[in-house]
Protein backbone atom coordinates (compact mmCIF):
# COMPACT_ATOMS: atom_id res chain seq x y z
CA UNK A 1 0.00 0.00 0.00
CA UNK A 2 2.96 2.54 -0.45
CA UNK A 3 1.39 3.63 -3.90
CA UNK A 4 0.76 7.49 -3.90
CA UNK A 5 -3.21 8.07 -2.74
CA UNK A 6 -5.26 8.89 -5.94
CA UNK A 7 -7.22 11.72 -5.96
CA UNK A 8 -11.29 12.03 -5.47
CA UNK A 9 -11.51 12.39 -9.34
CA UNK A 10 -9.06 9.66 -10.20
CA UNK A 11 -10.85 7.44 -7.87
CA UNK A 12 -14.08 8.66 -9.39
CA UNK A 13 -12.44 8.31 -13.46
CA UNK A 14 -15.11 6.05 -15.44
CA UNK A 15 -11.82 3.82 -16.54
CA UNK A 16 -11.10 0.96 -13.99
CA UNK A 17 -8.76 2.10 -11.31
CA UNK A 18 -11.02 4.60 -10.81
CA UNK A 19 -14.70 3.24 -9.61
CA UNK A 20 -17.02 6.29 -11.60
CA UNK A 21 -17.70 3.47 -14.31
CA UNK A 22 -19.32 0.52 -12.16
CA UNK A 23 -20.85 2.89 -9.85
CA UNK A 24 -23.24 4.55 -12.87
CA UNK A 25 -23.39 1.25 -14.11
CA UNK A 26 -24.69 0.06 -10.66
CA UNK A 27 -26.82 2.93 -10.93
CA UNK A 28 -28.63 1.57 -14.28
CA UNK A 29 -29.28 -1.78 -12.62
CA UNK A 30 -30.74 -0.24 -9.90
CA UNK A 31 -33.04 1.78 -12.38
CA UNK A 32 -33.49 -1.49 -14.66
CA UNK A 33 -34.65 -3.25 -11.16
CA UNK A 34 -36.95 -0.49 -9.96
CA UNK A 35 -38.95 -0.31 -13.35
CA UNK A 36 -39.17 -3.59 -14.15
CA UNK A 37 -40.34 -4.78 -10.26
CA UNK A 38 -42.36 -1.29 -10.56
CA UNK A 39 -43.87 -2.67 -14.21
CA UNK A 40 -44.72 -6.39 -12.14
CA UNK A 41 -46.24 -4.28 -9.36
CA UNK A 42 -48.56 -2.81 -11.62
CA UNK A 43 -50.11 -6.13 -12.81
CA UNK A 44 -50.15 -7.61 -9.41
CA UNK A 45 -51.93 -4.62 -8.28
CA UNK A 46 -54.35 -4.69 -10.91
CA UNK A 47 -55.18 -7.49 -10.30
CA UNK A 48 -55.09 -7.16 -6.78
CA UNK A 49 -57.73 -3.68 -7.19
CA UNK A 50 -60.22 -5.90 -10.09
CA UNK A 51 -60.48 -8.75 -7.37
CA UNK A 52 -60.83 -6.53 -4.30
CA UNK A 53 -64.03 -4.75 -5.58
CA UNK A 54 -64.87 -8.13 -7.14
CA UNK A 55 -67.03 -8.86 -3.99
CA UNK A 56 -65.92 -12.09 -4.31
CA UNK A 57 -65.45 -13.27 -0.52
CA UNK A 58 -62.55 -16.18 -0.93
CA UNK A 59 -60.52 -13.97 -3.65
CA UNK A 60 -61.30 -10.84 -1.38
CA UNK A 61 -60.38 -12.96 1.85
CA UNK A 62 -57.17 -14.09 0.05
CA UNK A 63 -55.89 -10.61 -0.98
CA UNK A 64 -56.73 -9.26 2.32
CA UNK A 65 -54.36 -11.43 3.86
CA UNK A 66 -51.71 -10.78 0.94
CA UNK A 67 -51.63 -6.97 1.30
CA UNK A 68 -52.32 -7.12 5.07
CA UNK A 69 -48.59 -9.32 5.70
CA UNK A 70 -47.07 -7.34 3.24
CA UNK A 71 -47.71 -4.26 4.62
CA UNK A 72 -47.02 -5.73 8.22
CA UNK A 73 -43.51 -6.75 8.02
CA UNK A 74 -40.49 -5.09 7.40
CA UNK A 75 -39.18 -5.01 4.10
CA UNK A 76 -35.96 -6.41 4.56
CA UNK A 77 -36.97 -9.44 6.86
CA UNK A 78 -39.53 -10.00 2.92
CA UNK A 79 -36.83 -9.35 0.72
CA UNK A 80 -34.48 -11.78 2.58
CA UNK A 81 -37.34 -14.60 3.59
CA UNK A 82 -39.29 -14.52 -0.16
CA UNK A 83 -35.38 -14.50 -1.60
CA UNK A 84 -34.77 -17.63 0.15
CA UNK A 85 -38.14 -19.15 0.27
CA UNK A 86 -38.87 -18.13 -3.72
CA UNK A 87 -35.61 -20.08 -4.31
CA UNK A 88 -36.21 -22.97 -2.46
CA UNK A 89 -39.69 -23.82 -3.32
CA UNK A 90 -38.71 -22.88 -7.03
CA UNK A 91 -36.02 -25.89 -7.01
CA UNK A 92 -38.38 -27.92 -4.86
CA UNK A 93 -40.55 -28.03 -7.39
CA UNK A 94 -38.36 -28.88 -9.86
CA UNK A 95 -37.13 -31.80 -7.60
CA UNK A 96 -40.59 -32.83 -7.27
CA UNK A 97 -40.98 -33.37 -11.26
CA UNK A 98 -37.70 -35.08 -11.13
CA UNK A 99 -35.95 -31.76 -12.60
CA UNK A 100 -32.25 -30.80 -11.73
CA UNK A 101 -32.42 -27.72 -9.41
CA UNK A 102 -31.24 -24.35 -10.76
CA UNK A 103 -29.35 -21.89 -9.93
CA UNK A 104 -31.81 -18.75 -9.56
CA UNK A 105 -30.53 -15.35 -11.48
CA UNK A 106 -30.11 -12.55 -8.53
CA UNK A 107 -32.21 -10.14 -11.12
CA UNK A 108 -35.08 -12.16 -11.48
CA UNK A 109 -34.70 -13.30 -7.74
CA UNK A 110 -34.62 -9.31 -6.62
CA UNK A 111 -37.24 -8.17 -9.07
CA UNK A 112 -39.61 -10.74 -8.47
CA UNK A 113 -39.45 -10.46 -4.81
CA UNK A 114 -39.29 -6.09 -5.30
CA UNK A 115 -42.22 -6.85 -7.27
CA UNK A 116 -44.13 -9.00 -5.13
CA UNK A 117 -44.03 -6.39 -2.32
CA UNK A 118 -44.94 -3.87 -4.80
CA UNK A 119 -48.32 -5.17 -6.38
CA UNK A 120 -49.76 -5.53 -2.15
CA UNK A 121 -49.11 -1.76 -2.09
CA UNK A 122 -50.36 -1.23 -6.06
CA UNK A 123 -53.22 -2.84 -4.86
CA UNK A 124 -54.56 -0.60 -2.18
CA UNK A 125 -53.48 2.72 -4.70
CA UNK A 126 -55.50 1.34 -7.25
CA UNK A 127 -58.34 0.26 -5.74
CA UNK A 128 -58.72 3.59 -3.92
CA UNK A 129 -58.42 5.20 -7.50
CA UNK A 130 -61.23 3.21 -8.93
CA UNK A 131 -63.45 3.91 -6.22
CA UNK A 132 -62.86 7.43 -6.65
CA UNK A 133 -64.30 7.81 -9.99
CA UNK A 134 -67.42 9.13 -10.12
CA UNK A 135 -70.08 5.87 -10.48
CA UNK A 136 -71.83 7.61 -13.53
CA UNK A 137 -69.47 7.47 -15.47
CA UNK A 138 -68.77 3.62 -15.73
CA UNK A 139 -72.60 3.58 -16.03
CA UNK A 140 -72.59 5.67 -18.94
CA UNK A 141 -70.24 3.42 -20.59
CA UNK A 142 -72.16 0.55 -19.84
CA UNK A 143 -75.50 2.54 -20.89
CA UNK A 144 -73.66 2.74 -24.56
CA UNK A 145 -72.86 -0.83 -24.74
CA UNK A 146 -68.92 -0.71 -24.17
CA UNK A 147 -67.56 -3.97 -23.83
CA UNK A 148 -65.96 -4.53 -20.33
CA UNK A 149 -62.64 -4.10 -21.83
CA UNK A 150 -63.60 -1.06 -24.06
CA UNK A 151 -64.93 0.40 -20.81
CA UNK A 152 -61.96 -0.08 -19.05
CA UNK A 153 -59.57 0.90 -22.21
CA UNK A 154 -61.81 4.28 -22.84
CA UNK A 155 -63.06 5.31 -19.34
CA UNK A 156 -61.53 3.42 -15.94
CA UNK A 157 -58.18 4.06 -16.97
CA UNK A 158 -57.96 7.80 -18.18
CA UNK A 159 -60.49 8.65 -15.16
CA UNK A 160 -58.26 6.23 -12.26
CA UNK A 161 -55.12 7.66 -13.89
CA UNK A 162 -55.40 11.11 -12.25
CA UNK A 163 -56.32 9.43 -8.56
CA UNK A 164 -53.84 6.63 -8.97
CA UNK A 165 -50.78 8.99 -10.01
CA UNK A 166 -49.87 10.38 -7.02
CA UNK A 167 -49.75 7.50 -5.14
CA UNK A 168 -47.69 5.40 -7.83
CA UNK A 169 -45.37 8.50 -7.72
CA UNK A 170 -44.55 7.69 -3.89
CA UNK A 171 -44.17 3.73 -4.59
CA UNK A 172 -41.85 4.33 -7.52
CA UNK A 173 -39.72 6.41 -4.76
CA UNK A 174 -39.90 3.38 -2.21
CA UNK A 175 -39.04 1.20 -5.33
CA UNK A 176 -36.45 2.57 -5.99
CA UNK A 177 -34.97 3.04 -2.05
CA UNK A 178 -35.96 -0.32 -1.27
CA UNK A 179 -33.98 -2.06 -4.05
CA UNK A 180 -30.76 -0.95 -1.91
CA UNK A 181 -31.77 -3.47 0.19
CA UNK A 182 -31.16 -6.37 -2.40
CA UNK A 183 -27.65 -5.31 -1.44
CA UNK A 184 -28.42 -7.14 1.42
CA UNK A 185 -28.99 -10.71 -0.30
CA UNK A 186 -26.05 -10.00 -2.44
CA UNK A 187 -27.78 -8.86 -5.96
CA UNK A 188 -24.78 -6.49 -7.27
CA UNK A 189 -26.69 -3.14 -7.45
CA UNK A 190 -25.47 0.63 -6.65
CA UNK A 191 -25.44 0.18 -3.04
CA UNK A 192 -23.02 -2.95 -2.45
CA UNK A 193 -20.72 -1.53 -5.78
CA UNK A 194 -20.83 1.56 -3.51
CA UNK A 195 -19.73 -1.17 -0.11
CA UNK A 196 -17.12 -2.71 -2.82
CA UNK A 197 -15.59 0.51 -3.95
CA UNK A 198 -15.61 1.52 -0.11
CA UNK A 199 -13.72 -1.52 1.02
CA UNK A 200 -11.24 -1.88 -1.61
CA UNK A 201 -10.21 2.01 -1.56
CA UNK A 202 -11.03 2.34 1.86
CA UNK A 203 -12.84 5.94 0.63
CA UNK A 204 -15.81 5.03 2.25
CA UNK A 205 -17.19 8.60 2.63
CA UNK A 206 -16.10 9.36 -0.69
CA UNK A 207 -18.14 6.46 -2.49
CA UNK A 208 -21.10 6.92 0.01
CA UNK A 209 -21.30 10.87 -0.94
CA UNK A 210 -21.35 9.96 -4.40
CA UNK A 211 -23.73 6.68 -4.52
CA UNK A 212 -26.49 9.40 -2.34
CA UNK A 213 -25.74 11.68 -4.77
CA UNK A 214 -27.00 9.17 -7.96
CA UNK A 215 -29.94 7.88 -5.91
CA UNK A 216 -30.95 11.91 -5.66
CA UNK A 217 -30.52 12.33 -8.72
CA UNK A 218 -32.70 9.75 -9.63
CA UNK A 219 -35.21 10.53 -7.84
CA UNK A 220 -35.44 14.03 -8.47
CA UNK A 221 -35.49 13.66 -12.39
CA UNK A 222 -38.53 11.01 -11.63
CA UNK A 223 -40.10 13.76 -9.90
CA UNK A 224 -39.74 15.82 -13.24
CA UNK A 225 -40.85 12.89 -14.82
CA UNK A 226 -44.12 12.56 -12.33
CA UNK A 227 -44.85 16.02 -12.52
CA UNK A 228 -45.08 16.18 -16.29
CA UNK A 229 -47.32 12.58 -16.23
CA UNK A 230 -49.62 14.39 -13.76
CA UNK A 231 -49.90 17.48 -15.79
CA UNK A 232 -50.83 15.35 -19.15
CA UNK A 233 -53.43 13.12 -17.55
CA UNK A 234 -54.94 15.42 -15.90
CA UNK A 235 -55.60 17.80 -19.02
CA UNK A 236 -59.33 19.80 -19.00
CA UNK A 237 -59.49 19.40 -15.08
CA UNK A 238 -59.18 22.29 -12.08
CA UNK A 239 -55.20 22.16 -10.68
CA UNK A 240 -56.43 23.67 -7.42
CA UNK A 241 -59.14 23.59 -5.39
CA UNK B 1 -41.53 -26.38 11.39
CA UNK B 2 -38.62 -26.90 14.46
CA UNK B 3 -39.28 -24.28 17.02
CA UNK B 4 -36.24 -26.33 19.64
CA UNK B 5 -33.55 -23.45 19.64
CA UNK B 6 -36.31 -21.00 21.09
CA UNK B 7 -35.36 -22.68 24.75
CA UNK B 8 -31.63 -21.44 23.72
CA UNK B 9 -32.06 -18.54 22.34
CA UNK B 10 -34.96 -16.76 24.18
CA UNK B 11 -33.02 -14.02 26.07
CA UNK B 12 -30.78 -13.35 22.76
CA UNK B 13 -34.37 -12.44 21.49
CA UNK B 14 -35.39 -10.76 24.25
CA UNK B 15 -32.05 -8.67 24.17
CA UNK B 16 -32.62 -7.87 20.29
CA UNK B 17 -36.21 -6.88 20.95
CA UNK B 18 -35.05 -4.18 23.40
CA UNK B 19 -32.27 -2.90 21.34
CA UNK B 20 -35.13 -2.82 18.50
CA UNK B 21 -37.31 -0.99 20.32
CA UNK B 22 -34.67 1.18 21.70
CA UNK B 23 -33.65 2.08 18.25
CA UNK B 24 -36.92 3.01 17.29
CA UNK B 25 -38.34 5.10 20.71
CA UNK B 26 -34.44 7.14 20.31
CA UNK B 27 -35.29 7.75 16.58
CA UNK B 28 -39.05 8.40 16.82
CA UNK B 29 -38.28 11.07 19.57
CA UNK B 30 -35.32 13.19 18.30
CA UNK B 31 -36.37 12.70 15.18
CA UNK B 32 -40.07 14.35 16.67
CA UNK B 33 -37.89 17.11 18.24
CA UNK B 34 -35.67 18.15 15.01
CA UNK B 35 -39.18 17.85 12.57
CA UNK B 36 -41.05 20.06 14.73
CA UNK B 37 -37.50 22.68 14.07
CA UNK B 38 -37.64 21.81 10.76
CA UNK B 39 -41.42 22.04 10.02
CA UNK B 40 -41.60 25.29 11.22
CA UNK B 41 -38.59 26.33 9.23
CA UNK B 42 -40.66 25.12 6.42
CA UNK B 43 -43.73 27.18 6.83
CA UNK B 44 -42.59 30.62 8.98
CA UNK B 45 -38.89 30.45 8.05
CA UNK B 46 -37.11 33.75 6.09
CA UNK B 47 -36.02 32.41 2.21
CA UNK B 48 -32.52 31.01 3.74
CA UNK B 49 -33.59 28.51 6.61
CA UNK B 50 -36.85 28.00 4.36
CA UNK B 51 -34.44 26.39 1.72
CA UNK B 52 -32.16 24.95 4.35
CA UNK B 53 -35.27 22.85 5.72
CA UNK B 54 -35.95 21.97 2.24
CA UNK B 55 -32.75 20.61 1.15
CA UNK B 56 -32.46 18.42 3.96
CA UNK B 57 -36.07 17.35 3.61
CA UNK B 58 -35.33 16.38 0.06
CA UNK B 59 -32.07 14.60 0.74
CA UNK B 60 -33.37 12.32 2.90
CA UNK B 61 -36.04 11.46 1.69
CA UNK B 62 -34.49 11.22 -1.71
CA UNK B 63 -32.08 8.80 -0.69
CA UNK B 64 -32.31 5.24 0.62
CA UNK B 65 -31.94 5.10 4.34
CA UNK B 66 -29.12 2.00 3.82
CA UNK B 67 -26.67 4.34 2.02
CA UNK B 68 -27.47 7.05 4.87
CA UNK B 69 -26.48 4.58 7.27
CA UNK B 70 -23.39 2.71 5.27
CA UNK B 71 -22.07 6.78 4.84
CA UNK B 72 -22.51 7.63 8.18
CA UNK B 73 -20.71 4.27 9.62
CA UNK B 74 -18.66 3.44 6.93
CA UNK B 75 -17.98 7.02 6.26
CA UNK B 76 -18.11 9.26 8.72
CA UNK B 77 -17.04 6.53 11.24
CA UNK B 78 -14.04 5.89 8.96
CA UNK B 79 -13.16 9.68 9.20
CA UNK B 80 -13.48 10.11 12.67
CA UNK B 81 -10.17 7.86 14.56
CA UNK B 82 -8.23 11.03 12.44
CA UNK B 83 -10.29 13.64 14.62
CA UNK B 84 -7.15 14.53 17.35
CA UNK B 85 -7.84 13.20 20.96
CA UNK B 86 -11.22 11.29 19.82
CA UNK B 87 -9.66 7.80 20.21
CA UNK B 88 -8.79 8.19 24.39
CA UNK B 89 -12.23 10.52 25.08
CA UNK B 90 -15.16 9.18 26.82
CA UNK B 91 -16.89 9.73 24.03
CA UNK B 92 -15.44 6.85 22.00
CA UNK B 93 -17.08 3.80 23.61
CA UNK B 94 -20.20 5.22 22.31
CA UNK B 95 -18.93 6.79 18.80
CA UNK B 96 -17.30 2.99 18.21
CA UNK B 97 -20.65 1.23 18.23
CA UNK B 98 -22.59 0.63 15.55
CA UNK B 99 -25.99 1.48 17.81
CA UNK B 100 -25.12 5.45 17.45
CA UNK B 101 -24.52 5.27 13.92
CA UNK B 102 -27.96 3.59 13.99
CA UNK B 103 -29.73 5.56 16.03
CA UNK B 104 -28.44 9.07 14.65
CA UNK B 105 -29.09 7.74 10.49
CA UNK B 106 -32.57 6.57 11.40
CA UNK B 107 -33.62 9.91 13.70
CA UNK B 108 -31.96 12.06 10.84
CA UNK B 109 -34.08 10.04 8.42
CA UNK B 110 -37.57 10.17 10.39
CA UNK B 111 -36.92 13.80 11.22
CA UNK B 112 -37.58 14.31 7.00
CA UNK B 113 -40.50 12.67 6.29
CA UNK B 114 -42.03 13.81 9.70
CA UNK B 115 -41.22 17.56 8.62
CA UNK B 116 -43.13 16.89 5.91
CA UNK B 117 -46.30 15.66 7.65
CA UNK B 118 -46.01 18.32 10.52
CA UNK B 119 -45.84 20.97 7.48
CA UNK B 120 -48.90 20.20 6.05
CA UNK B 121 -50.66 19.71 9.05
CA UNK B 122 -48.96 23.56 10.42
CA UNK B 123 -51.11 25.05 7.56
CA UNK B 124 -54.64 23.50 7.92
CA UNK B 125 -54.71 25.18 10.97
CA UNK B 126 -57.63 27.48 11.01
CA UNK B 127 -56.01 30.95 10.14
CA UNK B 128 -58.78 32.28 12.37
CA UNK B 129 -57.43 30.42 15.68
CA UNK B 130 -53.77 31.71 15.15
CA UNK B 131 -55.29 35.89 14.59
CA UNK B 132 -57.52 35.03 18.04
CA UNK B 133 -54.37 33.61 20.11
CA UNK B 134 -52.55 36.93 18.69
CA UNK B 135 -55.26 38.85 19.50
CA UNK B 136 -55.60 37.81 23.22
CA UNK B 137 -51.65 39.21 23.20
CA UNK B 138 -49.86 35.59 23.09
CA UNK B 139 -46.30 35.69 22.57
CA UNK B 140 -45.36 34.11 19.29
CA UNK B 141 -43.72 31.03 21.57
CA UNK B 142 -46.95 30.79 23.58
CA UNK B 143 -48.90 30.77 20.49
CA UNK B 144 -47.03 27.96 18.75
CA UNK B 145 -47.15 26.08 21.99
CA UNK B 146 -50.89 26.19 23.21
CA UNK B 147 -52.62 26.49 19.89
CA UNK B 148 -50.37 25.87 16.40
CA UNK B 149 -48.39 23.14 17.56
CA UNK B 150 -50.97 20.89 19.40
CA UNK B 151 -53.84 21.77 16.73
CA UNK B 152 -51.18 20.53 14.18
CA UNK B 153 -50.14 17.49 15.92
CA UNK B 154 -53.70 16.22 16.36
CA UNK B 155 -54.82 16.33 12.86
CA UNK B 156 -51.22 14.57 12.18
CA UNK B 157 -51.77 11.82 14.75
CA UNK B 158 -53.26 9.27 12.09
CA UNK B 159 -50.23 10.48 9.50
CA UNK B 160 -47.57 10.51 12.90
CA UNK B 161 -49.28 6.25 13.22
CA UNK B 162 -47.98 5.55 10.19
CA UNK B 163 -45.15 7.12 10.29
CA UNK B 164 -44.01 5.38 13.59
CA UNK B 165 -44.69 2.09 12.59
CA UNK B 166 -42.90 2.71 8.93
CA UNK B 167 -40.03 3.53 10.94
CA UNK B 168 -40.35 0.43 12.95
CA UNK B 169 -40.00 -1.90 9.91
CA UNK B 170 -36.98 0.36 8.74
CA UNK B 171 -35.19 -0.65 12.06
CA UNK B 172 -33.97 -3.91 10.40
CA UNK B 173 -30.94 -2.27 8.70
CA UNK B 174 -29.32 -2.22 11.88
CA UNK B 175 -28.38 -5.41 11.46
CA UNK B 176 -26.02 -4.61 8.62
CA UNK B 177 -23.57 -2.07 10.76
CA UNK B 178 -23.29 -5.41 13.53
CA UNK B 179 -26.45 -4.16 16.00
CA UNK B 180 -27.73 -7.40 17.39
CA UNK B 181 -31.47 -5.93 17.04
CA UNK B 182 -34.37 -8.64 16.39
CA UNK B 183 -33.69 -9.09 12.95
CA UNK B 184 -29.61 -9.77 13.78
CA UNK B 185 -30.89 -12.23 16.42
CA UNK B 186 -32.87 -14.03 13.45
CA UNK B 187 -29.71 -13.54 10.76
CA UNK B 188 -27.58 -15.71 14.19
CA UNK B 189 -29.81 -18.34 14.97
CA UNK B 190 -30.18 -19.32 11.10
CA UNK B 191 -25.89 -19.66 10.86
CA UNK B 192 -26.01 -21.57 13.94
CA UNK B 193 -28.95 -23.42 13.47
CA UNK B 194 -29.39 -23.54 9.64
CA UNK B 195 -32.92 -23.07 10.20
CA UNK B 196 -34.27 -20.35 7.70
CA UNK B 197 -37.90 -19.95 8.01
CA UNK B 198 -38.37 -20.72 11.79
CA UNK B 199 -36.33 -17.25 12.84
CA UNK B 200 -37.85 -15.13 10.69
CA UNK B 201 -41.27 -16.40 11.48
CA UNK B 202 -40.64 -15.74 15.48
CA UNK B 203 -38.85 -12.64 14.68
CA UNK B 204 -41.48 -11.34 12.15
CA UNK B 205 -44.33 -12.28 14.85
CA UNK B 206 -42.66 -9.67 16.91
CA UNK B 207 -42.99 -6.66 14.59
CA UNK B 208 -46.35 -7.37 13.67
CA UNK B 209 -47.36 -7.36 17.92
CA UNK B 210 -45.47 -4.47 17.98
CA UNK B 211 -47.32 -3.02 15.25
CA UNK B 212 -50.17 -4.11 16.40
CA UNK B 213 -49.47 -2.29 19.96
CA UNK B 214 -47.91 0.81 18.18
CA UNK B 215 -51.49 1.28 16.06
CA UNK B 216 -53.43 0.46 19.33
CA UNK B 217 -51.72 3.51 21.44
CA UNK B 218 -52.11 6.09 18.88
CA UNK B 219 -55.35 5.11 18.99
CA UNK B 220 -56.15 4.87 22.73
CA UNK B 221 -53.89 9.05 22.11
CA UNK B 222 -56.28 9.69 19.24
CA UNK B 223 -59.80 8.72 21.84
CA UNK B 224 -58.60 11.25 23.99
CA UNK B 225 -58.78 14.47 21.81
CA UNK B 226 -61.87 13.91 19.47
CA UNK B 227 -61.18 16.30 16.92
CA UNK B 228 -64.01 18.76 16.14
CA UNK B 229 -64.72 20.47 12.60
Amino acid sequence: MATTPMTAWQLLALEPPGWGGALLTGAVTTVAISATAFAIGLVFGLFGAMGKLSGNRPVGLLLKLYTGTIRAVPELILIVGLYYAGTDGLNRLLQSFGMPPVEVNGFVAAVAVLGFVQGAYMTEVLRGAILAIPAGQIEAARAFGMSPFLRFRRVTLPALLPNALPGMANLWMSVTKDSALVAVVGYQELALTTRLAGANTKQYFLFFLAAAILYLAITLLSNLVFHWLERRVRRGQRLTA
Amino acid sequence: MDFDWLSKYWPLLLDGAFQTVALLVISVGFGFILAIGLAFAMVSGGPVTRSLARGYSTVFRGTPLLIQLWLLYYGVGSLLPMVPGLRHSFLWPILREGFFFAALSFTLNYAAYEAEVLRGALLSVPKGELEAGRALGMSRFTLVCRIWLPRAIRTALPTIAGEVVLQLKATPLAFTVTVMDLYAVAFKVRQDTLLVYEPLLVVTLFYVVLTVLITRAFGFIEAQVPIRR
